[in-house]
């Protein structure tokens, strides 16, 4: 058996180890060596791929394993990485292992909300290491059910409604994307569900015109993709602050690297062909996102919205079809997976004190909760790309490489996108002044403590890895660059 | 012909056997031994299922009029665990205080109806076929009347009767038709025969309209809610899965069989009524109250989705059919399961009495979980695969805007499932059920079930075995 299905029996063991469990400190014992053993391991598969590409290791995908499950339908449990998704599983560890400690305290039903949570890691980290077309589909849909019950059980606010519509909305792209990954499969001469075989095949355009687009929406839904986004800031908002960090963090990188696995690389003629409808669709995702951002009033959907506007600029810069801003694609969603989910965690903290998410309820926490203050300001720096911070690193490669077309549509677009990065500042800041540094609006506030030891390591984590991604970009964002070098279909 | 022919019928005469044991020990059994009643006829069946666990090879008898296919084969031990996960969930209702006295005959009646269902699968002449459809749904009907104090029951099984035999009026009339343009009733023979000529058609209208109303597709429906509300639960989880299960496949085998020279005709008829089939009954389930009724909608869309594999036409469409049979019966009987022994112990039957289910009941509701989960098609649980791989069957064919629509319409019940588990786990109640003892039987079928729902599906090699046998057009 390959060690990358590891990622996946490390969370089922977990699972088991879950139910088995009697009390609180069982259940944190259990989840806390999972995670902590979840994220060494992506670790040291991270050390492990780059050794093996510096010593001239060139395949597309590396440490691949395949094992015949389905023979009827050419269905392989296959698994693979290549720099995409070493990039990614080390993301989805982070985050994990950071949820599992912002969880730390949970009161209602502990355990089975640590099942649920586990199960949701099983499919994200399944979705990643799947080279398959069939499995791939499957784990993508393991990561989207337990949604429902997490925001049902243990959110906040309207969260029957919003999880609900999440969960419907999520299933209808899962729905389109089924009848394509039949369609690929039938019209590659189906011989195979693996997708670095099918992408051999050449399906013809006749039918990748309309599968391009199934695909692409099918994955867009779970990427925030204008008009299919509105599940994204009801879900988040009302979702418990570890979900919402896993959601926008993990799970919706899934859409964006669906989108990129499946609909661009296998199927690249129609995409050339009809990327100009979908780069409108992402433009509109990114600037009304950001615009929609600034008249919230409540600091999850504050969030929420810009994750819209980043993850629609992650589908933007995918769509652009050339080298460059895919690897800042990939970059952003590095670096948003890491920074929406040190928002989120912050966002919980604030909201566990105060009681509260409407910011016109709150002022001066600088002065009660410093800690968690600065916090926020580091995160919010990030967002609206500071150098020195990973959004920066990840908005310029995207720029960049978006600018390299010479047309008219291309260069507007891109310049319409550009202006994202000004909105978001006004959000951030607006929120930063007045939350944190204007007068203090509630007495009660003066009362309240600052972070304690298991929410301080979480958030440390996630800044050390924004400021690293920040500061120290070039190895990963040539891991990803090779990756992407090597299967480029175009 | 030599009476050696009857050694063929394997299944069928252990079953008889079975029956005649049980109505002898009923007879003459004394007061004190009939207390044992329910577990030798659990464990009677059991030997049955397991004695004809593994399909045999393909055999002809009495001239054809009996052939006995390995799919068959594997289609009845298909119903053989349905059915014995059925008995076992009776194990409360039947042996229930007012039940004593017509305990004896409920077994013999239920083993009945599957002896007629063995014959429809097996039949190689429409006159045993007929004798099959017959035999089947008649014991039907005793057994939805069989709370006979209860009002709705007594409706459910008039309402039964009177549809049951139109339909069966219809499909005979239809098979006397085409004994008239053919001049055989032997599958052997009919293909030739069948060209297609107007009254042919007509003939072949009449005999599938009969099927419709056994499966209860969109527009031949409407008894199913009312019958399946007004029935005893376990009775009602029969009709939903070993009935229709029956049904679906005896469709695809005759189709295929039989009318392969009308293979489009019938491909254009099924289109249609699949997708008012999966459409209506889905727009409906939404409205129920009533559990019960809930999941007769529900079981119609999933027949519609299972006329899917019917409609491909290939051999992967009836691999794929007889797999869905197979994932929805474990699926459906843990709902029933589950319904059925709180409706017993607690008398609560409405969406709302599950409120905070979880709170009070928790390993009843994670099993009604895993059951809503798996007809709605959620990985890793075994629904998943069926549906993927009835669609693919489908979708290979080239219906690709029909898997589209019901691929939808899975969007819409995913919602009317989410209903229930959002009642169990997240709605509040202020007085929930209370927590309910189920017996050993029921428990162990629902292990079963829930054990079904998820290894099934992971297990590749039920699909390749039940491959091995498949055909199609």
């Amino acid at each position: 058996m390959n060690f990358l299905s590891l990622f996946v029996l490390i969370p089922i063991l977990m699972l088991c180890g879950l139910i088995l469990s009697g009390n609180m400190k069982q259940i944190r014992w259990i989840c806390a060596t999972g995670a902590s053993l979840l994220l060494i391991l992506a670790t040291i598969l991270s050390v492990m791929y780059l050794g093996e590409r510096n010593a001239g290791n060139t395949a597309p995908m590396v440490f691949t394993a395949s094992s015949v499950w389905y023979a009827p339908f050419n269905i392989h449990y296959s698994v693979g990485v290549d720099g995409v998704s070493v990039s990614m599983l080390l993301l989805s560890a982070i985050i994990v292992f950071t949820g599992i400690f912002v969880s730390w305290k949970i009161e209602s039903m502990p355990k089975e909300y640590f099942m649920w949570f586990c199960l949701l890691s099983i499919g994200v980290f399944g979705f990643f290491i799947s080279t398959d077309l069939f499995t791939m589909f499957m784990y993508y849909e393991i990561a989207l059910i337990p949604m429902y019950l997490l925001i049902g059980i243990w959110g906040t606010g309207k969260k029957e409604y919003a999880a609900m519509k999440l969960t419907l909305m999520l299933m209808g792209g899962s729905a389109l994307l089924l009848i394509s990954i039949l369609g690929i499969y039938f019209s590659s001469g189906a011989s195979s569900m693996n997708i670095l075989e099918i992408a051999q095949q050449q399906i013809p355009y006749s039918l990748q015109r309309w599968f391009f687009p199934l695909t692409f929406i099918g994955f867009g839904v779970l990427g925030a993709l204008f008009p299919f986004h509105t599940w994204s800031p009801d879900g988040h908002a009302s979702a418990p602050t570890a979900v919402s960090m896993l959601h926008a963090g993990v799970l919706m990188k899934l859409g964006g690297y669906g989108c990129f696995r499946v609909a661009i690389f296998l199927m690249p003629e129609a995409a050339q062909e009809l990327s100009w409808i979908f780069l409108l669709l992402t433009g509109i995702s990114v600037v009304y996102g950001a615009y929609s951002a600034i008249v919230q009033t409540d600091l999850k959907y504050i969030n929420a919205y810009s994750s819209v506007s980043h993850c629609g600029l992650v589908l933007f810069a995918i769509l652009m079809l050339n080298q460059t801003a895919m690897t800042g694609a990939v970059m952003q969603m590095l670096s948003h997976g890491l920074m929406t989910a040190l928002f989120f965690a912050l966002i919980g903290m604030i909201y566990g004190r105060t009681h509260t998410r409407d910011i016109r309820e709150m002022g001066g926490l600088m002065k009660i909760m410093p800690f968690l203050a600065v916090c926020y300001v580091i995160a919010g720096l990030a967002s609206l790309g500071l150098p020195g911070l990973s959004g920066f690193v990840a908005e310029m490669t995207i720029f960049v490489g978006s600018f390299q077309h010479a047309d008219t549509f291309h260069r507007v677009m891109t310049i319409i996108a550009c202006t994202s990065i000004v909105i978001t500042a006004v959000y951030i800041l607006r929120v930063v002044g007045k939350l944190l540094y204007g007068n203090i609006v509630n007495e009660h506030h003066r009362k309240l403590t600052d972070a304690v030891w298991y929410e301080r390591f979480a958030v440390i984590v996630l800044i050390i890895a924004i400021a690293g991604i920040g500061l120290a970009p070039l190895w990963i964002s040539d891991m990803i660059h090779n990756s992407i070098d090597s299967l480029w279909p175009f | 012909m030599g009476y050696s022919n009857f050694l063929f019928l394997k299944e069928e005469l252990s079953l008889i056997a079975m029956i005649i044991i049980l109505l002898v020990y009923d007879l003459f059994g004394s007061k004190k031994s009939l207390n044992y009643f329910h577990p030798v006829a659990c464990i009677l069946f059991l030997a049955h299922t397991l004695f004809n666990f593994f399909p045999t090879g393909s055999i002809e008898a009495f001239g054809g009029m009996y052939i006995d296919s390995p799919i068959g084969d594997v289609v009845k031990t298909i119903l053989n665990v349905g059915t014995l996960l059925i008995l076992m969930q009776t194990s409360n209702w039947i042996n229930s205080e007012n039940m004593l006295i017509r305990r004896g005959e409920f077994y013999i009646i239920l083993f009945t109806s599957l002896l007629g269902m063995y014959f429809m699968i097996s039949a190689g002449n429409f006159l045993l076929f007929f004798i099959g459809i017959e035999t089947a749904s008649i014991p039907m009907a005793l057994l939805s009347a069989y709370d006979k104090y209860k009002h709705e029951s007594a409706e459910a099984g008039a309402k039964y009767i009177l549809t049951a035999t139109f339909a069966s009026g219809l499909s005979l009339y239809g098979i006397s038709l085409i004994y008239g343009t053919v001049g055989t009733l032997y599958f052997a023979d009919l293909p030739a025969g069948i060209d297609g000529s107007p009254l042919q058609l007509m003939a072949f209208g009449f005999f599938v309209v009969g099927l419709f109303f056994k499966i209860s597709l969109v527009p031949f429906h409407q008894w199913t809610a009312d019958v399946y509300q007004g029935a005893p639960t376990s009775v009602t989880a029969y009709f939903s899965v070993i009935s229709k299960g029956a049904g679906a496949f005896v469709l695809m085998n005759i189709l295929c069989k039989i009318f392969s020279n009308l293979v489009t005709e019938w491909q254009s008829v099924l289109y249609v009524i699949i997708i008012a089939t999966i459409t209506i009954a889905n727009l409906f389930a939404i409205r129920q109250h009533n559990l019960k009724r809930f999941l007769a909608y529900s079981s119609i869309s999933q027949a519609g989705y299972i006329m899917l594999g019917v409609i491909s036409g290939s051999a992967m469409g009836m691999t794929s059919l007889v797999y869905y049979i197979l994932v929805y019966m474990v699926s459906n009987l843990a709902a029933f399961g589950v319904i059925g022994i709180i409706e017993q112990r607690t008398g609560k039957l409405t969406v709302n009495d599950y409120n905070g289910l979880y709170t009070t009941n928790p390993r009843l509701s994670f099993v009604m979980m895993l059951a809503l989960f798996s007809l709605a098609g959620i990985p890793p649980f075994a629904g998943f695969f069926s549906k993927f791989f009835i669609f693919a069957a489908a979708a290979q064919q080239g219906f690709y805007v029909l898997v589209f629509i019901a691929l939808l319409n899975t969007i819409i019940s995913l919602y009317y499932y989410l209903l229930i588990v959002k009642a169990m786990f997240i709605n509040k109640n202020d007085n929930p059920i209370e927590p309910v003892k189920s017996d050993i039987y029921t428990r162990i079928s629902l292990i079963v079930c829930s054990a079904g729902i998820i290894t099934i599906g992971l297990i590749s090699a039920i699909y390749e075995n039940i491959e091995v046998f498949s055909f199609g057009v």
